[in-house]
């Protein structure tokens, strides 16, 4: 099946099985980002923006992003590395493995709220489950994340 | 998946006409029908196309639309303010935010789970479930039926002077529940369902003299004890039981407040 898509901001089309899962087609794109944690919808590992809203890729048929915007952690290096820099001071990384779902889902959350409360941030990351770190340190980071956007989180 | 030939369907009647052949799957937000990579699919039908994801609100009722992802109807205005936040809070423990952006009103209903947060209370909330043949049914019947080859096209939420209010008990935050119950309060009756035992939520009423006469401890008992539990990994059908006691009395007392 033929569908044109946008990914990253630039058209392109392909022509694909009609049971792909997005995942499997942004990998052949060359977006390694882009990766399967459970499979079962799950994890949070395979999150991607599909017209700016964060999706998991391993439950999205790839034909459905015809005529749509998609945006993997390759078109966000700038606000991914803003981000890191907090992960990294705060030691919110351990094997890095749930890493790039995370990081797409805390870019569309700081998108999102302006003064969130911490509860309002357990929540939108809640399908995001991170084997290593206990969350405490993710917390901090996206804490002084907030703030360097101007913002701020309530307690 | 493995699918065969897909169609993104340009009416309703294209849908139902192409479900009707063998081998046929209507697709909601895909996240369930993904659980089996392997199950062939000779036709996926596609309803993404046909304006299905949207809430009306009218003066007499919420139409929303088999398309809704339970993310939107969590978070719709109207919903909050008529069911006072109890939309929120039967969705927001349902996996996370990507998975809440891509499930579906419509798919949750059709699947007819057990463990259904959106089943238990879109029952208390009294829903219609309209089909795109068969018409409009309460959903209690609809559960006996599900879809069969028919499309769910809307489910209807009457608006009431009423009250609502939803819990859920929990292993972890975003598991399925081990038991689920709701309470929806109008001028005359008392509506309760209790889900995930860990069959499919149902519903009883009871008359908002009888429970003020109760009180909400006796009447919490009430509801709880007209259903059945069963054991499974979460809990056992006793534990089932008591929780679902605590949750009816807490709901009647936050919904019926200084009236029992
Ligand atoms: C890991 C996981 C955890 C979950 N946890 C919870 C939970 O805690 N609480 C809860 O309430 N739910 C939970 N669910 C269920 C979830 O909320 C959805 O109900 C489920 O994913 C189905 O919605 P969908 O849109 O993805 O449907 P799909 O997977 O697309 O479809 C499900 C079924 O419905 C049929 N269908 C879909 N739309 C229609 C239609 N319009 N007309 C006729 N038939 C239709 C499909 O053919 C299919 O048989 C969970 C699901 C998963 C996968
Ligand atoms: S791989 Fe998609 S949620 Fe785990
Ligand atoms: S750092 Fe190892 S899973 Fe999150």
């Amino acid at each position: 099946m033929m569908i044109t898509y946008w990914l990253n901001g630039k058209k392109s089309s392909a022509d694909i099985e009609p049971g792909m899962m997005l995942y499997d087609f942004l990998r052949s794109q060359g977006c390694y980002s882009v990766k399967c944690g459970c499979e079962t919808t799950n994890c949070g590992l395979c999150t991607v923006w599909v017209n700016d809203v964060p999706v998991l890729s391993c439950a999205v048929l790839a034909v459905r992003i015809d005529g749509c915007q998609v945006t993997t952690l390759e078109g966000l290096q700038e606000d991914a590395k803003e981000f890191a820099y907090y992960m990294g001071l705060q030691g919110a990384d351990q094997c890095g493995f749930c890493n790039p779902g995370f990081v797409m889902n805390v870019l569309a959350m700081v998108r999102r709220f302006d003064s969130p409360t911490e509860d309002d941030i357990k929540e939108f990351l809640s399908g995001n489950l991170c084997r290593c770190t206990g969350y405490m340190s993710h917390m901090r980071a996206i804490k002084e994340y907030f703030k360097a956007k101007g913002k701020e989180v309530r307690s | 998946m493995n699918i065969v030939q897909y169609t993104k369907a340009a009416s309703l009647e294209e849908a139902w006409e192409l479900n009707q052949g063998r081998g046929a799957v209507v697709l909601g937000g895909c996240c369930w029908l993904r659980l089996s990579p392997q199950r062939r699919i000779a036709q996926a039908i596609d309803l993404s196309g046909l304006g299905l994801d949207a809430i009306e609100e009218r003066d007499d009722s919420f139409k929303i639309g088999a398309m809704v992802t339970l993310g939107a109807f969590g978070s719709h205005e109207g919903l909050l303010t008529y069911t006072k936040g109890a939309v929120k809070e039967a969705t927001r423990h349902i996996v996370g935010t990507q998975f809440r952006n891509l499930a579906t009103i419509g798919g949750s209903i059709s699947g007819r789970f057990g463990f259904s947060d959106i089943w238990t209370l879109l029952l208390a909330l009294d829903a219609d479930v309209e089909l795109y043949k068969g018409g409009r049914v309460p959903l209690s019947d609809f559960g006996k039926t599900g879809p069969g080859k028919d499309i769910v096209s809307h489910i209807i939420v009457p608006k009431k002077s009423s009250q609502t209010a939803y819990a859920s008990l929990r292993l972890n935050e975003t598991d399925f529940p081990i038991i689920a119950a709701a309470v929806h309060v109008d001028g005359k009756d008392v509506r309760c369902a209790i889900g995930a035992r860990p069959g499919r939520a149902e519903v009883m009423t009871l008359p908002v003299d009888t429970v003020k006469t109760l009180g909400c401890e006796k009447a919490g008992r009430e509801f709880a004890e007209k259903v059945t539990y069963e054991t499974n990994q979460r809990g056992s059908s006793e534990y089932r039981h008591d929780m679902a006691v605590v949750l009816c009395r807490r709901l009647l007392a936050q919904t019926m407040g200084d009236d029992v």
